[in-house]
């Protein structure tokens, strides 16, 4: 018997503002357990939410990125429950009126262009971070308490774990290049929750499904749907059933477990929030935020490639994350030679940031003094080999690369006529070479250059030399 | 609208983390089936024409900066927490998140 797959994907991000949702407690990734929390974000009884205007701004963002179709009236909602992430016993979601509704994205999978469909994106509260400990105790910091999100839902439209990913890939690259988001799923602000059933392939019915939270990567979705699929098709071939439940996928077996099952959906009695007045949309703002969108990604790829004359490789890592495509694109903006900035960016950057552990923010290169070397380089100012020390220069104390270069007396002698004189006192001095040059032994020519070399202490610029060495050769 | 019944009461009751004897079941029981037939007479006036709404107070769409600032500190937010640790605030662990039936 064939079996049809049905695949939704849940996917929260964390909207990137500096301060939370319904208050003004900060938000800083890393802080101190309950150093950023104030009594709107406990609930303290007098106390009322106020909404974060960037908050739909940048929710606003996505929803345009995506093709979705935004509520010009949207409300809160309450979501009640007990649990102690929450000191409140309820999230403020939008349940009733989301931001937004039926948008798309299209993703490539087996060489097949789709249409995966957005089924509504909400803005909502995230909750504290529970650590469980092993003497029958938790603890807790609401410092994510409050902090912004975006719930993205899907409809149930994927057939298999490939398309799920594909449609994962697509949605991270354009909310990334929305700017709303950080989307880093180490740092959990991209988090993903799935949704698999199955039936037996020409049934119409959906099959129960079963509900997957947290997953880490990419990988642990692909690989526990893989799974998923396999065990459900086992149940039902033995005529056995799928239980309603949560399972939990095990990285060190490749498995899921069970973790719960479900009796029908939870009771959340959501009502709309009484403590925030509903909020309207208009349209001026929706449009002026669509003339402010970055480029998406694919927009870019195609200046990179079509205007750039970059290969497609070459392309795909500098728009591996908006930081590195934005700085790429500042410093071609400062003058540089596109191809020579993204050979720069892909090995000597990365690889620096690779040593370092570091991202691009942290490091004191700038895009200005990125262009200002390789400008240097193009104008045959600095040799390549002199490039690398103006690099490691600029990378490590962000000096600028013209007055490193000037200070240090690191110029390449590129000056013909500076350059003729010492050229032709060489050669006068080693006739032996000139013999050996006339005898065809190229080598002569070699011992030369690193004659020149030695008294210009390795500045001048070795294809100005040979030029001159071989009209001075000829010559005689 | 659906009749409220002592089962109603308790699955509400659970969702509320409420533990109810079966006396006090009874007693709320009739009580909030009360309240109800009063709300219901409210279904009596004609609403023909009237937009629907989920709010009642006359303000709109009011939104704050994206400007954060430090209210409390640790100290102030953790003094009626009744125990806490190392700046965590210390719980009973509860495993079943979404188990509210």
């Amino acid at each position: 018997m064939n079996f049809t797959s049905t695949i939704g994907l849940e996917v929260h991000f964390e909207l990137k503002t500096k301060s939370k949702i319904f208050s003004p407690s900060p938000v800083t990734y890393g802080a101190k357990p309950n150093t950023e929390t104030n009594v709107i974000d406990w609930g303290y009884p007098g106390t009322l939410p106020m909404v974060n205007k960037e908050v739909y701004r940048l929710g606003l963002m996505v929803a345009l990125a995506t093709h979705s179709h935004i509520n010009p009236v949207t409300h809160f909602d309450r979501k009640n429950y007990f649990y102690p992430d929450n000191p409140k016993a309820y999230q403020i979601t939008q349940f009733f009126k989301p931001l937004a509704e039926n948008g798309y994205v299209e993703v490539e999978v087996h060489g097949k262009k789709k249409k995966i469909h957005i089924h509504e994106m909400h803005i909502e509260e995230d909750a504290g971070k529970n650590t469980h400990g092993t003497n029958g105790f938790s603890y807790v910091d609401y410092n994510r308490q409050g902090v912004p999100l975006l719930e993205v839902v899907s409809e149930p439209e994927m057939t298999d774990p490939d398309e799920a990913v594909a449609y994962l890939e697509k949605l991270r690259e354009i909310v990334q290049f929305t700017g709303a988001s950080d989307v880093k799923m180490e740092e959990g602000s991209m988090r993903i929750d799935t949704n698999i059933s199955i039936r037996p392939a020409g049934q119409k019915e959906l099959g129960t499904k079963v509900e997957m939270k947290n997953l880490n990567s990419f990988e642990h979705v692909r690989l526990s749907l893989a799974y998923e699929q396999k065990r459900q098709q086992e149940i039902l071939l033995s005529g056995g059933r799928v239980r309603l439940s949560t399972r939990r996928f095990d990285t060190n077996t490749g498995k899921t477990v069970l973790e719960r099952v479900k009796e029908g959906d939870a009771d959340y009695r959501y009502f709309p929030e009484p403590d925030l007045p509903p909020y309207h949309i208009k349209q001026e703002w929706v449009d002026e935020i669509a003339a402010n969108l970055p480029k998406t990604a694919d927009e870019r790829r195609k200046i990179y490639v079509d205007e750039y004359g970059l290969k497609p490789y070459d392309a795909n890592v500098l728009l591996q994350n908006k930081e590195s495509s934005d700085f790429f694109d500042a410093t071609v903006a400062a003058g540089a030679d596109p191809q020579q900035a993204a050979n720069w960016m892909n090995t000597q950057v990365n690889g620096y940031l690779n040593e370092k552990h570091a991202e691009l923010k942290d490091i004191a290169l700038t895009p200005e003094n990125l262009a200002a070397m390789i400008k240097l380089i193009s104008d045959g100012t600095i040799s390549s080999k002199i490039a690398k020390k103006v690099f490691a220069e600029t990378v490590a104390n962000g000096t600028d690369p013209k007055k490193y270069v000037e200070e240090n007396g690191m110029a390449q002698l590129s000056d013909e006529s500076v350059l003729a004189p010492m050229v032709k006192e060489v050669v006068d001095a080693n006739p032996q070479s000139v013999e050996d040059y006339k005898n065809g032994k190229d080598r002569a020519i070699g011992f030369l250059v690193g004659q020149i070399m030695k008294q210009t202490r390795g500045k001048a610029n070795p294809k100005v030399i040979n030029k001159l060495l071989l009209a001075d050769l000829a010559s005689r | 609208m659906e009749k409220v019944t002592n089962d109603t009461i308790k699955h509400v009751a659970t969702l509320a983390q409420l533990e109810f004897s079966e006396e006090e079941l009874a007693k709320f029981t009739s009580q909030m089936r009360k309240i109800l037939e009063m709300a219901e007479e409210l279904q009596a006036v004609d609403t023909t024409g009237v937009e629907e709404t989920v709010q009642v107070v006359d303000r709109d769409t009011v939104f704050r900066e994206d400007v954060p600032e430090k209210w409390q500190t640790r100290e102030e937010m953790l003094k009626n927490v009744p125990d806490k640790s190392n700046g965590f605030v210390k719980v009973p662990v509860i495993i079943d998140k979404d188990d509210n039936q």
